[in-house]
């Protein structure tokens, strides 16, 4: 097991290095020059050669090239070009609080989304397996800053029941989960419909499959054949998807945390957009590779508990 | 008294052109310690005659549409599914023919046999596990103790389907049901598995519905055979009687097509195949392939009595007959 998980953190290298390239490439084919960016129309020609040359833009691209992944290794993701402070502390100050919106997403989607999925496929072209699928297909069209309006609209706005906006009190767990639940299932309701989907495919699967014919020959209840026997064997491209889709969420929340007014990384990567802050974009990219081979990785293993025959191979 | 009373037993699928019967009208007894072979080809309505006495048929596409099956004083045909679920695995076990399919890839063997105890004998866990080593090694499952807590993938066909066996066993049922136990396996292992539920039925008593389509099968396990076509019992008798003396020409037929040591070279197949459960059936349903048919086979026949416990369902050799 150790070993694998080791072997699998090997592979994870040469992934990063090629986004580390892509990522460095890609900042500097988008036209546009930083230093004038950052010292505006007005700025004098020696005071952006100055500015050009501390920022090693002067270098050749190979050099910068060069540098720019010793740094990345040794952890270093250098200065943010319009804040001077360095990109990682920019980062760490808003991640948590995307992770936290990213995993309460996760849990409203999968929550949701397995529960409603099983039914469907019992339920198969009966009434309340069109309900959920015209449901789930309207989830996936709506776009999250529509339904994220709504959700003010109704429930902060109407019913008062949550903060217009999120006020993030960090040492007060309970008020931190109130604000949080009105974001994460906005963001979550996205990712229920496609679990939905996912599981109600998987599980029409799983219930023609001979194993479930015997367990209803042993004379187990409908509940146990269903969630004990099925579910589980219907969890792998369950598994898939919520990986899949948890990995391009920090991505994704951008939407949910702008409409809901809340720090977080997408709200950083549309500042750094805007203001052409290339390292604090390199960096950025780098932290989403790396998150999502981790969730790549997470996914992987939990594959392994799930069926003992991943992990005969 | 018989354990299992089948009586006009008809089961209807759902198709394209609405629904058609894959089995009509059958009547079957079983009694305790004894073992009725149901032969016949694929599509003939075997299984699907084994899967309606336990209920086990898909909801949505299928039904009993008629008949009864009076087992220990109930009706089958009629009981509410939860009552059903206490007599499954409980008072009347099943093996299927595909040990490969049959078992729950993601589940240990021991689990999946120690959740029948829980559910019908109330056995705490640690107790259930004790009993499922013990109905392992009955089994003969090679080091149980070494292997009962390995998945399905990890053994053979053969070994699976002891597994198998060891879970329909596992409430002393009363009778058990084995579709095709072993088509599947080597002809080495299929001696082992017959023999061993052989050995089962006679400690435990148990009646036996054994369904197959090998009759060199039929005759190691038999003690009764009914030959099944088109979804109808076409013959039945003792199991000396039918390679005796068998009557109709499908039973004959299949006689024929049976390899034996002594007469290797002139195995004749029964040209044709099967009707499909689409086609409508007018008179005999075996009459299309039938060597021996006459203008009468345009009218269906009963199933006559043609001797003591020997029916058969064919115009023809009800006539040679004396009655």
């Amino acid at each position: 097991m150790l070993r694998y998980v080791a072997k699998r953190l090997l592979f994870t290298l040469p992934i990063l290095f090629v986004v580390a390239t892509c990522v460095f490439q890609l900042a500097r084919v988008v036209p546009g020059d930083p230093a004038l960016v950052i010292l505006g129309d007005q700025a004098n020609a020696e005071a952006l050669q100055a500015l050009r040359q501390r920022m090693g833009l002067d270098r050749s691209l190979m050099a910068q090239y060069l540098s720019f992944l010793w740094d990345t290794v040794r952890g270093d993701l250098g200065l943010s070009l319009s804040s001077n402070r360095t990109v990682w502390s920019e980062i760490s100050a808003v991640l948590p609080f995307t992770i936290e919106l990213t995993i309460a997403a996760t849990f409203v989607g999968v929550v949701l989304g397995v529960p409603v999925g099983v039914l469907a496929a019992l339920r198969r072209n009966r009434v309340a397996d069109y309900v959920t699928r015209l449901l789930s297909l309207a989830g996936l069209s709506f776009p999250a800053f529509v339904s994220g309006i709504l959700l003010l609209l109704a429930f902060a706005v109407q019913l008062r029941w949550f903060p217009v906006v999120s006020r993030i009190v960090i040492n007060d767990p309970l008020t931190r989960l109130h604000n949080l639940v009105l974001p994460s299932i906005n963001l979550g309701l996205i990712m229920a419909a496609y679990v939905t989907r996912v599981t109600r495919s998987s599980m029409l699967g799983v219930l023609t499959e001979d194993y479930m014919r015997t367990a209803r020959a042993k004379g187990l209840s409908r509940r146990r054949i269903v969630w004990s026997h099925g579910l589980r064997n219907a969890l792998i491209p369950i598994v898939t998807v919520v990986g899949l889709y948890f990995g391009t969420m920090i991505g994704n929340s951008v939407l949910t945390e702008i409409v809901f007014n809340r720090p977080g990384v997408g709200k950083l990567i549309l500042g750094a957009l805007q203001s052409r802050d290339y390292t604090l974009l390199q960096g950025l990219m780098i932290v989403f590779a790396f998150f999502v081979v981790m969730v790549n990785l997470c996914t992987d293993l939990v594959y392994g508990l799930i069926d003992p025959r991943v992990k005969a191979r | 008294m018989s354990l299992l009373s089948v009586s006009g037993l008809t089961t209807e699928f759902r198709t394209d052109a609405g629904w058609r019967a894959a089995v009509r009208d059958v009547d079957l007894e079983v009694g305790a310690n004894e073992t009725l072979a149901i032969v016949g080809e694929s599509g003939s309505g075997k299984s699907v005659t084994a899967l309606s006495i336990l209920r086990l048929l898909p909801e949505a596409g299928a039904r009993i549409a008629g008949g009864s099956c009076l087992f220990e004083g109930r009706d089958l045909a009629h009981l509410d599914e939860t009552a059903m679920q206490a007599i499954r695995g409980a008072r009347i076990g099943m093996v299927f023919q595909e040990p490969m399919t049959a078992l729950n890839p993601t589940m240990t063997i021991g689990n999946q046999i120690g959740e029948v105890l829980v559910r019908h004998r109330g056995m705490p866990r640690a107790e259930a596990r004790a009993e499922t080593l013990r109905l392992l090694e009955r089994v003969r499952l090679p080091s149980p103790a070494r292997r009962i807590d390995d998945y399905p993938h990890q053994f053979s066909g053969g070994m699976r389907q002891r597994v198998v066996i060891a879970m329909a066993i596992a409430c002393r049922p009363a009778l058990l049901l084995a579709d095709e136990p072993t088509t599947a396996l080597d002809v080495t292992i299929q001696a082992q598995i017959l023999r061993l539920l052989k050995e089962l039925q006679r400690e435990n008593g148990m009646g036996m519905i054994f369904i197959t389509h090998n009759l060199g099968v039929v005759a190691q396990i038999a003690d009764r055979v009914a030959v099944m076509y088109a979804g109808r019992i076409v013959e039945s008798a003792p199991v000396d009687e039918i390679f005796a003396r068998p009557l109709h020409p499908y039973t004959r037929g299949l006689l024929q097509a049976m390899p034996r040591h002594d007469r290797m070279q002139d195995l004749e197949p029964i040209p044709g195949a099967v009707p499909s459960i689409r086609e409508t059936i007018v008179g005999c349903a075996f009459a299309p392939r039938c060597p021996l048919r006459i203008a009468r086979c345009v009218e269906a026949p009963p199933l006559d009595a043609v001797g003591e416990n020997h029916a058969v369902r064919c115009w023809v050799a009800a006539e040679k007959v004396p009655a």
